[in-house]
């Protein structure tokens, strides 16, 4: 199974443009990657530039509006992620536990949707979605 | 957290910490056979202990303190033993010593080495495949005993059985607990790599049973494979192993139709093809461009595969390099199998008379005799060519060969299409 590991820093939804981590913070962080990629079960990390330096999309009245970060309304927002590939849930509990998380960070785990969980019919459906996944060579 | 959670969460625990703490256990008593007893103990011990007091902060370190105590009353215990036996009490008590002294250093070390040594040494040649198969993913998978029979569609017992002789042998054969060095080293990886290949391919062919896939052996395969590309980052093969299996994997999803039908190659849908473990796989193949050395075996297999990861279709598929390279494979590490298989490229690269005038050399073949591919390759070019009956008698061999249900199901079918073109 493959579980998303979602960092959800409060503050940084008000952090200026260009903000990065310091040097140490980094250096913590690239200690318990180093942890997940030893272990085999690393997939895939990104982090995120702040909102700030990005852009919402909505869709009032079904048509798409473009506003500049940062976002009045928004509380929460991403810093980064992690995929990783483990047995169970409780796996990726367990390495969510040791992520050197700070006071003010959440660690959201999602289980990621694989093509096997859905109905044929939905199957049929998707399949024609990662037909763009693969056009975008993502 | 209820009991069952607790129960949960220590199983995940000891899938992450238990090749840790093995590999440190190992180090200090020298035996690993006797490094996973203690740290089978351990378990037993958190599963008493852990549902009355909640999970530790450092389950690790609760994990090794309660190994090396055991460790410790079990030499005690041991010299005691010695000396009442009348036997050299003062070296024996020294050397018992001396292990305490290193069991209480043991801790929180960096164990890289001992987890590549615990590696090698669970895939030592003194054992049999099977042997080595179930030792490698009990002390550095984590798995259980029952997940291994479950895996592998045998008894428990005959595992646990495995185990037991595995773990008597090794220390009759006083295999040290280390990584050699030179050529034996070569020949000792090679031999790991085999072991997780062996895992990798009974996930990913189930050369028996009921279900085309088991994906949970393939990942299995996959992340100890991954492990040791960190243990041994110099070692080309390694990632081409790692390459070879990330890109097979990435197929998975659209190997097997929604009835569970085998769906080849040609025929498979890219879209379901999984771009991040593709991704992945190109990468470790480049890794190993980086290391410089010339090709090995998993090296070229790994470039076969991303010959086909590449092609966005099936009519894209760069056929003439794939057969160059098949060439090349046969080069370094000759076998009929390769020969099968260069047949089917230059099938496709040059037609398939020159396919099948590849493919029937290997008739006289002994080691393909009872092989299914050979002459469900043949009815394919058979097909091609139109010789139709041929074709379907060569796809009705092939059912008959196979062993897997699936499969089986999907050859007599050809065979029934083969034939009523025929008619036709």
């Amino acid at each position: 199974m493959r579980f998303m590991m979602l960092m959800i820093p409060r503050g940084y939804e008000k952090a200026a443009a260009g903000t990065m981590p310091d040097a140490k913070r980094v250096e913590e962080m690239m200690k318990y990657n180093e942890s997940l990629q030893k272990a085999g079960v690393l997939l895939a990390l990104d982090g995120l530039h702040p909102p700030s330096m990005g852009v919402r999309v909505t869709f009032p009245g079904g048509k798409p509006k473009v506003t500049d970060g940062p976002f009045a309304e928004a509380k929460e927002v991403l810093g980064g992620y992690w995929i990783i590939q483990v047995k169970s849930k409780e796996e990726a509990i367990e390495w969510a536990k040791r992520v050197p998380g700070s006071e003010n960070e959440t660690v959201e785990v999602r289980q990621l949707q694989e093509m096997a969980d859905f109905p044929a019919d939905v199957q049929r459906a998707a399949s024609k979605l990662s037909d763009l996944r693969t056009g975008s060579g993502a | 957290m209820t009991a069952a959670d607790t129960h949960r969460a220590i199983e995940a625990i000891w899938r992450i910490e238990s090749p840790r703490l093995i590999a440190g256990l190992a180090r200090t008593v020298r035996d690993v056979g006797l490094a996973e007893d203690l740290a089978q103990d351990a378990l037993v011990a958190a599963l008493e202990t852990w549902p009355e007091t909640g999970v530790p902060d450092n389950p690790a370190a609760w994990l090794m303190t309660a190994a090396k105590r055991r460790a410790i009353d079990l030499l005690r215990h041991r010299a005691l033993a010695d000396r009442k036996h009348g036997e050299i009490g003062r070296e024996s008590g020294d050397r018992g010593a001396s292990v305490e002294e290193r069991l209480v250093e043991t801790i929180d070390d960096d164990i890289g080495d001992d987890l590549l040594r615990l590696m090698f040494t669970a895939c030592h040649p003194v054992l049999p495949a099977e042997a080595r198969v179930a030792l490698t993913l009990r002390m550095i998978g984590g798995l259980t005993t029952e997940e291994i029979a479950r895996a592998f569609l045998v008894p428990e017992t005959t595992v646990a059985q495995r185990i037991v002789r595995a773990k008597r042998t090794l220390a009759e054969a006083g295999v040290p607990f280390e990584v050699p060095r030179g050529e034996e080293r070569a020949a000792r990886l090679a031999s790991v790599l085999e072991v997780l290949y062996l895992v990798f391919n009974e996930g990913y062919l189930a050369t028996a049973g009921e279900d085309l896939i088991r994906p949970g052996l393939c990942e299995d395969a996959l992340r100890l494979s991954r492990v040791l590309a960190e243990l041994a980052p110099n070692d080309p093969e390694v990632h081409g192993l790692v390459a070879l299996m990330e890109i097979q994997a990435s197929r998975a999803a659209a190997r097997a139709g929604p009835s569970g039908e085998p769906i080849l190659l040609p025929d498979q849908d890219r879209s379901q093809w999984d771009r991040l473990l593709i991704r992945r796989g190109l990468a470790a193949l480049e890794r190993t461009e980086r290391l410089g050395a010339a090709p090995g075996p998993y090296v070229l297999q790994a470039s076969i595969a991303a010959c086909h990861a590449r092609a966005n279709t099936a009519a894209e598929t760069d056929w003439k390099r794939i057969a160059a390279l098949y060439d090349e494979l046969q080069g370094i590490a000759p076998s009929p199998v390769v020969l099968l298989n260069r047949a089917v490229a230059v099938g496709m690269a040059f037609g398939p008379a020159e396919g099948l005038r590849l493919a029937d050399e290997l008739s006289s073949e002994k080691t393909l005799a009872g092989y299914h591919l050979l002459p469900a390759v043949r009815a394919d070019l058979l097909e091609k060519l139109g010789r139709r009956a041929e074709a379907r008698a060569a796809f009705e061999r092939a059912a008959s060969l196979t062993q897997n249900a699936r499969e089986r199901e999907l050859l007599l079918a050809r065979a029934v299409r083969a034939g009523q073109a025929d008619s036709r």
